[in-house]
């Protein structure tokens, strides 16, 4: 949790598809409008923030994870790193040591602990987080390179950018990736709240529970923002209501909004449902500013 | 035998829905899969006999003997994952952050730490409701692994279709283009995009089509919600066409959807025009593979 005044706030689902990207631009794009706003997206397998803003001012700035990198002529073939290595990242083919960076988790311990320093680790591109600045809005988005497939070690190099900023505004919205798994639980790591967002039908059920569980497991305070409100039952409402799970809007159901999402439209200027359910977020997110910042 | 993995890149689209409905109109031929196993759904639909349930292990997590250690520190100072902390009394590990390496294990001094397997799920080997046998899986919250339980997944699944003798595997994959999703493709013969045309549903359609590229693998692309959007809608086919993919059909945006997951049904089996409409995605990826 952050000690620097400012309040980060998870936008996280089980399912996907259940308007993590609606609400995280839309809200963040609302309160921009009262405070300074930063808004990161860091599903960074598929990244969408970036296309509901006309941003243009921005900066790139290539991510590194390391990776070990062989060196033949210091190198005894001793055999230690493959041993020490429990990801079978780094293998030995005949006379050479193969390191295999897709398998790589940048533990260390091949590198240190080679007694000839014949594994120097070396910095690996995984992919980039481009900064823009938009009027009383920082938005902040990571994209893993295509070829790449572990998302969390950017996940953490863009928390660690964030925390480097000079300016750190007093609202951060996160922007998370699908699922209840490791991207999960690495990019609400550092919320001090997370709202979990859901549709009211048996899938949206199904797997807001399990990132009910997801929280409960790390102890993050969570509430529950209901997208299509309307559109299937009220097991929704009434699961959150026996678990004594805050419910802190509701977004209607209207095919008008889904057209004005499918456009890239930040749909809550023209769309009076969606600005009233930010209306209401807005105050709950104003007192739980106060309580956690 | 033939695996067809159903894909989208950005999650909510449909693909669930989609997969559910090949498999009742393929029912009696198939072996079902799902392998989006950090929020599987497809057993609402399917509402599977569960036969046998086995719980998952992979890879390994730390732990500190609190007898043995000696609060050196050690492994607080090699840990590149932040997964170390001293507690009230001891050191102790936050399994969540621990990934495994084992380097704290090799440094500590009175060999304190030792590696354990660690659990990370569930799977499931069942007989959906069409009477096809079907292999799933559940995710723990918030573990690691996702890409070895898909791959458990789908062993199971060929297991299932040598048993069974089944020439077609249907696949419900993960969104995104990360491990689960790279896992799923794995010996894939077809793959069906199910898209959205908005901007997101395009954008993220791009990048899952470029990881598709780098495995050489066919596909072929369903529009869901295809009257939302025309000029999205049109892109889609546009790219789809410059990439080599087969339009297989289109479905428009529906209510019926919902309806039919309500009822723990499948589309085909709530709506007759939408029956009618995977009837013909069916036989368009009949020709495309061959094998339905």
């Amino acid at each position: 949790m952050t000690k620097t005044g400012t309040f980060k706030l998870a936008i996280a689902s089980g399912k996907g598809g259940t308007g993590k990207t609606l609400l995280s631009t839309n809200l963040a794009d609302y309160m921009a409008q009262t405070q300074a706003v930063l808004l990161a997206d860091l599903d960074v397998e598929e990244p969408n923030d970036a296309l509901f803003f006309d941003a243009e001012n921005k900066v790139l700035n290539p991510q590194f994870k390391m990776i070990p990198e062989w060196q033949s002529d210091r190198c005894t073939l001793c055999g230690d790193c493959t041993r020490h290595c429990k990801f079978h990242a780094v293998i030995r083919l005949g006379d050479f040591i193969t390191v295999f960076n897709e398998l790589c988790h940048s533990c260390y311990a091949c590198s240190d602990l080679c007694p000839e320093q014949a594994l120097p680790m070396k910095p690996y591109r995984m992919g980039e987080t481009t900064h823009w600045t938009l009027n009383g809005l920082q938005l902040i988005e990571s994209r893993l390179d295509v070829v790449q497939e572990q998302a969390v070690p950017l996940i953490h190099a863009t928390q660690k950018y964030m925390q480097e900023l000079e300016t750190k505004p007093e609202l951060q919205i996160l922007d998370c990736p699908p699922g209840t798994s490791c991207p999960v639980v690495a990019a609400v790591d550092e919320a001090d709240f997370v709202l979990l967002v859901t549709e009211p039908t048996p899938f949206g059920l199904n797997d807001l529970k399990l990132a009910v569980d997801t929280m409960r497991q790390i102890n993050k305070p969570f509430a529950v923002v209901i997208n299509r409100q309307g559109l299937g039952d009220d097991k929704v409402e009434n699961w959150c209501k026996s678990e004594n799970i805050t419910i802190a809007t509701r977004i209607p159901y209207d095919r008008q909004l889904a057209e004005q999402y499918a456009a890239a439209k930040l749909a809550w200027r023209e769309n009076a449902a969606l600005e009233e359910a930010l209306e209401e977020l807005a105050v709950f997110i104003k007192q739980k500013q106060v309580q956690y910042a | 035998m033939r695996e067809i993995i159903v894909l989208s890149g950005k999650g909510g689209t449909g693909k669930t829905s989609v997969t559910a409905a090949l498999g009742v109109l393929a029912a009696g031929r198939a072996v079902i899969a799902d392998c989006d196993v950090d929020a599987a759904n497809m057993h609402l639909l399917m509402q599977p006999e569960v036969h046998k349930e086995e719980a998952f292990f992979s890879g390994e997590l730390a732990e500190i003997d609190p007898e043995a250690c000696i609060n050196c520190g050690k492994c607080e100072e090699v840990c590149h994952f932040d997964a170390i902390h001293q507690g009230a009394e001891q050191y102790e590990i936050q399994p969540l952050r621990c990934e495994g390496c084992g380097y704290c294990e090799v440094v500590c001094p009175t060999n304190a730490i030792s590696l354990h397997a660690r659990r990370s799920g569930d799977f499931f080997v069942s007989t959906a409701r069409t009477g096809d046998p079907m292999a799933h899986a559940r995710l723990d919250a918030g573990a690691d692994n996702s890409g070895k339980l898909v791959a458990k997944v789908k062993e199971e699944a060929r297991k299932l279709a040598n048993g069974y003798q089944r020439n077609l595997i249907l696949v419900d994959g993960a969104p995104g283009i990360g491990c689960p999703v790279v896992s799923s493709l794995a010996g894939a013969s077809y793959v069906v995009l199910v898209t959205e045309p908005s901007a997101s549903g395009l954008h993220d359609l791009k990048r899952l089509v470029e990881v598709l590229k780098k495995f050489r693998l066919q596909a072929g692309c369903i529009i869901n919600k295809a009257d939302i959007n025309p000029d999205q809608a049109s892109a889609i086919r546009d790219f789809c066409k410059q990439q080599d993919i087969a339009m297989l059909g289109e479905i428009p945006y529906d209510a019926d959807f919902t309806a039919a997951m309500i009822q723990g049904k499948t589309i085909v089996e709530t709506s007759e025009k939408l029956n009618q409409l995977m009837e013909a995605i069916i036989i368009s990826i009949q020709h495309k593979i061959n094998v339905l």
